[in-house]
């Protein structure tokens, strides 16, 4: 069938500089640049273009532009571009539209409405390159009270505590499997991860068993509906567990690998043959009530003799505080709550772009929720959803949060342009394929580095923050939400987020 | 605290007013290697407790009695070495989940979730069996000698080499083995009549690996539109004929007569159930 697509990118180049060396042949993944040889020029079959500009940053003399495609339709407002060009795929597919990462739609992002607070004059200020500044996180289930028993020059604790991880900043990588994500960019955030002391989440993929032992206690690992790589080993090696209930990019749908992508090596690591789908049914089979949900939760600290917390990854919906303290009740020591802009590797766009609520008024109604009922110290809440750089995590926060799961902004900081075609498996920066020409191109030595540089940089910001607002640890100002204010925000949203208005 | 807790509504159902495993001790008779634990009125992690306990004093044949409803019986063994649990007569939910290689015998009906992620070892149910019986078991054999509930074998799957085997005495409930990806399922059918068919409907619905031998009648409206029906071969019928020899060996029954019976070979029709309803 005669597609009636129009080009998505436009490809310029400027043949005054082109001096065929072909690079852009070479990096890109869809097979746009071609050389023909008896003119000795290159071509760009455009309408493969995916944007992700690969050959443009490798291109040696800067001759190549890649923009968005200048053809238009007649412009309407109900009827934009991507409304015409999914309709028309689908008329000539009678498929389901994917996409991958976060929803792009205009939905209003809080973090650009919420601003933090400084001191001035009243409340020194501390300079965080010269006072001690304290990020460190615990994460996991608090007891009720404290009780100390005092001996001589010994203290000790009299209550019963709860097992708790520490991290060393309140960032940590979303769940990101092996086979949605390569090898070599999984490594890299279990390296990251090892080296500045905080976690990374193996998704539903399972940890390969030679990592294990190395990355393992720097691993949370996910059981989802699939139950693929679980056994009591991969239980028993990580941090923590977490049981996925839910994504913010696909709320209450499940997940299809599709079996191309299942190669050697993943279906040893997920444990299933080699080239069958790996389907992740949309719900767990045994949990349909918060009591089942407690039965498994309960079933992994079981399986982990009660030495790991257990966390419960939900997608940030309508009943989303509700949903969260039965969670709390079932047993949960962490409950992640993924929003509306949580990233993916392959959902259905009609979902992706319509499903779930923002992360920032979710955050703000579970934790208050949890307040009210007296039960928030029984666990930390970890959210994940589009976040772009530390002040987002730090009103993060100031609403409530314990820490924040990254993923998106982890996969930006090892070159990923977010084009949105990860569902394809030609990611040719190397990180959503499995292609091995394609996924050497990311060195985990290197790729490792860039996100220890990333969280580095985000948390010597956030001590600059946090200094500005006079205080030295990040417990003072977790549901603080005295240091936030809304600008350009109804009173209804003000409300939900439990913030004043700018100048209150 | 209990009592605030229960006034807040926050009764915990699974840790309150469980007792350290020093108070339980009384319970652990240990004979050997052999142990022998009372489980009337202990919680699950106080059962599990001495369970761990028994086994880390060497016991490698413990005996649970007055079992009734206790979760997860096996599954907080995850150790070097290997015992054998005998359960009687009731447990709870959970039973053998995430098991590490473990052989367990249960003299009574089990729950839901029987060898729930199993990774590896034995369970034999002298009994039926409730819901999702070996629910994404991945490996080791279990035996059910009656009737089971709901979405059994529900994602069961193998890899490399290493493959579940659930045999069923009764008859299954609906969408049984759903989304399977691989092990062997064997259902006997034995407390059907002559002309009785099966129960359950969406048998194999989304299957896409693995096998289901079932004995007795089932018509084709019963099953999922993933599954083909064949005529068992001469591999088949050895794998039929091992397994039914060892379900007649631990419940007393005889294989022969139970070999007898019309056996049918159920398999997906594919390994992509759902390869084409995206658009790239």
């Amino acid at each position: 069938m005669y597609s009636y697509l129009l080009p998505e990118f436009t490809v310029v180049r400027r043949e005054d500089r082109c001096i065929r060396c072909r690079v852009c042949e070479r990096q890109c993944a869809e097979g746009v640049h071609h050389w023909d040889k008896g003119l000795d020029r290159m071509f760009s079959a455009e309408e493969k273009c995916v944007g992700c500009q690969r050959c443009v940053v490798f291109c040696p003399t800067g001759a190549l532009y890649v923009r968005p495609h200048p053809s238009e339709y007649r412009p309407n407002y109900n009827w934009t571009r991507e409304r015409f060009q999914d309709l028309k795929r689908q008329a000539e597919t009678g498929g389901v539209i994917l996409t991958g990462s976060g929803n792009d739609k205009p939905f209003r992002v809080y973090w650009d409405h919420l601003v933090l607070n400084a001191s001035q004059v009243t409340n020194p200020s501390i300079d965080p390159l010269r006072e001690p500044m304290e990020l460190r996180t615990f994460l996991g289930r608090k007891p009720d009270t404290l009780e100390l028993e005092v001996e001589d020059d010994r203290v000790s604790i009299k209550s019963e505590v709860h097992p708790n991880v520490v991290i060393e900043t309140p960032i940590a990588f979303s769940a990101m499997s092996y086979g949605a994500i390569s090898y070599q960019a999984f490594k890299s955030l279990a390296m990251a991860a090892k080296e500045f002391g905080t976690l990374f989440n193996t998704g539903e993929g399972g940890l390969p068993r030679d990592m294990r032992a190395e990355y393992g206690p720097h691993a949370i690992v996910q059981c989802a509906s699939g139950r693929f790589g679980v056994d009591p080993e991969y239980l028993n090696c990580a941090a923590a567990v977490e049981i996925k209930i839910g994504q913010g990019a696909k709320p209450g749908i499940g997940g299809h690998l599709p079996g191309e992508k299942v190669s050697n090596s993943i279906a040893r690591t997920r444990m299933i043959p080699e080239g069958t789908d790996a389907l992740s049914p949309a719900p767990q089979h045994d949990i349909y009530s918060i009591e089942d949900l407690s039965m498994l939760i309960y079933a992994l600290k079981e399986a982990t003799n009660y030495e790991k917390p257990v966390s419960v990854k939900i997608a940030a919906v309508h009943n989303v505080a509700a949903i969260a303290s039965g969670i709390v009740r079932a047993g949960a020591d962490i409950v992640a709550i993924d929003g509306l802009r949580g990233g993916t590797g392959a959902a259905p766009k009609i979902i992706r772009d319509n499903v779930g609520i923002p992360i920032e008024l979710a955050l703000a109604a579970v934790d208050r929720r949890l307040r009210e009922e007296g039960i928030r110290h029984k666990c930390s809440i970890l959210v994940a959803g589009g976040f772009r750089c530390s002040a987002d995590v730090l009103k993060a926060i100031a609403l409530g949060a314990d820490a924040v799961y990254i993923g998106s902004a982890a996969l930006v900081a090892m070159g990923c342009t977010l084009c949105q075609k990860c569902y394809t498996g030609r990611c040719a920066w190397g990180i959503c394929t499995q292609d091995p020409y394609l996924s050497k191109r990311i060195n985990p030595e290197i790729a490792s580095q860039r996100l220890v540089n990333l969280l580095r940089g985000w948390s010597h910001e956030i001590k600059e923050m946090l200094g500005g607002m006079g205080i030295n640890a990040i417990e003072s100002v977790r549901g603080n939400r005295d240091h936030l204010r809304g600008v350009g925000l109804e009173d209804w949203e003000l409300e939900v987020l439990g913030v004043k208005g700018a100048g209150e | 605290m209990a009592t605030v807790s229960a006034r807040l509504g926050l009764r915990d159902m699974f840790m309150d007013g469980v007792r350290p495993v020093r108070e339980l001790l009384p319970r652990l008779y240990l004979n050997g290697q052999t142990a022998e634990i009372d489980g009337a009125d202990l919680k699950h992690k106080e059962l599990n407790d001495l369970v761990r306990e028994a086994a880390f004093k060497g016991a490698r044949k413990i005996v649970l009695r007055n079992i009734y409803g206790q979760r997860y019986i096996g599954t907080r063994l995850y150790l070097p070495t290997r015992v054998e649990i005998e359960v009687h007569s009731h447990p709870g939910n959970d039973l053998g989940a995430f098991l590490n290689g473990h052989r367990i015998t249960v003299y009574g009906n089990a729950q839901d979730g029987v060898g729930n992620t199993m990774d590896d070892g034995e369970i034999v149910v002298h009994g039926r069996a409730g819901d999702i019986v070996a629910m994404s078991m991945r490996g080791g054999k279990i035996f059910i000698r009656d009737n089971v509930g709901y979405r059994t074998a529900i994602h069961m799957k193998e890899y490399t080499g290493k493959v579940p085997v659930l045999v069923i005495g009764g008859t299954a409930q609906d969408f049984f083995g759903e989304y399977m990806a691989g092990g062997i399922v064997i259902l006997l059918g034995l407390g059907l009549g002559e002309h009785e068919r099966h129960r359950a409907h969406y048998i194999g619905t989304g299957m896409h690996g693995g096998v289901i031998y079932l004995r007795g009648r089932v018509e084709p409206y019963q099953l999922g539109k993933e599954v083909g029906v064949l005529d068992l071969d001469e591999n088949d019928w050895q794998i039929v004929r091992w397994y039914v020899d060892e379900y007649a060996a631990h419940f007393g029954t005889d294989a022969d007569r139970i070999l007898a019976g019309k056996f049918q070979k159920l398999l997906p029709v594919s390994r992509r159930p759902y390869g084409k309803i995206y658009a790239y």
